[in-house]
């Protein structure tokens, strides 16, 4: 059975979709998507999260969506205003992949993947929303699809099964 | 230059330039590898979101062979030749001599760094060309190859654009074999600057930076 709508949420781009609509970000690599739902009212916001920090970003206006440290409380807050409740959330999340094994660019641009994971992980501690499960790290893209009806992340690469989490 | 928005006809111009000259260049390599004609498209230069750019690639899901490399020097950026996987396999068959190859199966060493040394030529010779042009100098590195989802391979090279803002400039040229319409050679060269250097392209061409 599959829901009739389903939201796209882009690159640096963040979302929030009430059942029965799902949500779906395609290509993930080193970028990480953050879900948190509250599963009793079938609210679900999703975050195509590309770097760590907002420190990162050089002049302009930050985009919140874009920078784990920002977005992971920006959702929060979205998936709130929606009709979430604070106590009842709980998180998912997929990505952080190294999609190149060896390349000399330098220093910290090739693990962050695995800076996105971990900064998206400090947020959610930091606002006591515990993370129910996560595929992260490995060498491959990921899409991912959240269903709010169920709960459940579905996760499809180029090279394995659909599985779901 | 501080907002890429602020982009002029000219400045479009001149980097469709540097698509031309450096896949041009590019061909003419890949055609004499193959000994076959290979001809070029005419570039385009896409400025874009960053959502907006998976989408006029393709989408973020289609599955390509990719050979990535950093560009150092003068003016960095990122360097990528994309490839439907079944062309990247027809490619390796040739190099290697082997018929059953395909990058849909088992991780296969010799195969991948065919692969990976054609990309290697190929942008070798597409930024040999940016360099004399522009009379910069510009190393490339050593390549890199995957075979993944378009989105997951390419948001890589925007790490570096995604600091200053959410837009790119993607300087797309295709190359393909017109006479061989069932063995095309679909690929494309994108070439992501870093933001900082394409001041330094414009003014190396003589073009105000704004």
């Amino acid at each position: 059975m599959r829901a009739i709508e389903t939201v796209k949420v882009g690159i640096a781009e963040m979302k929030v979709v009430v059942a029965p609509t799902v949500i779906r970000t395609c290509g993930l690599g080193s970028c990480v998507g953050v879900v948190i739902y509250d599963s009793g009212k079938a609210i679900a916001g999703m975050a195509h999260v590309m770097l760590p920090h907002s420190s990162m970003a050089r002049g302009g206006v930050v985009n919140e969506a874009k920078y784990a440290d920002t977005a992971v409380e920006a959702l929060c807050k979205l998936v709130i205003a929606a009709g979430g409740r604070k106590a009842m959330l709980k998180a998912k999340l997929a990505g952080g992949a190294q999609m190149f094994s060896f390349s000399s660019t330098s220093g910290d641009m090739m693990r962050i993947g695995a800076r996105n994971v971990e900064e998206v992980k400090r947020q959610l501690e930091r606002l006591h929303i515990p993370v129910v499960a996560e595929d992260v790290g490995g060498h491959s893209g990921r899409t991912i699809e959240f269903n709010p009806q169920t709960g459940m992340l579905s996760i499809r690469t180029a090279s394995q099964e659909i599985k779901e989490i | 230059m501080d907002d890429i928005c602020n982009l002029t006809g000219m400045h479009i111009d001149v980097l469709r330039e540097i698509g031309n000259i450096g896949a041009g260049n590019a061909a003419t390599a890949l055609s004499t590898l193959l000994n076959k004609k290979i001809t070029m498209a005419v570039p385009r230069v896409q400025v874009a979101t960053f959502a907006e750019m998976m989408e006029l690639i393709g989408g973020p899901e289609q599955v390509v062979a990719c050979v990535y490399l950093r560009i150092e020097g003068e003016a960095p950026g990122n360097m990528f030749f994309v490839l439907p996987p079944e062309q990247a396999d027809r490619f390796v068959r040739r190099m290697i001599g082997d018929d059953s190859f395909s990058f849909q199966g088992e991780a296969h060493e010799l195969g991948c760094s065919a692969l990976q040394e054609l990309g290697n030529i190929l942008a070798g010779s597409y930024l040999s060309a940016l360099a004399d042009f522009t009379q910069l100098t510009l190393q490339p590195s050593v390549p890199a190859l995957a075979v993944d989802m378009i989105g997951a391979v390419l948001s890589f090279g925007l790490l570096e654009l995604s600091c200053v803002g959410d837009y790119a400039i993607l300087i797309d040229t295709a190359i393909y074999d017109e006479r061989q319409p069932n063995e095309s050679i679909d690929g494309h060269f994108f070439l992501l600057p870093d933001p900082e250097s394409f001041s330094t392209i414009f003014r190396a061409l003589g073009v105000d930076g704004g």
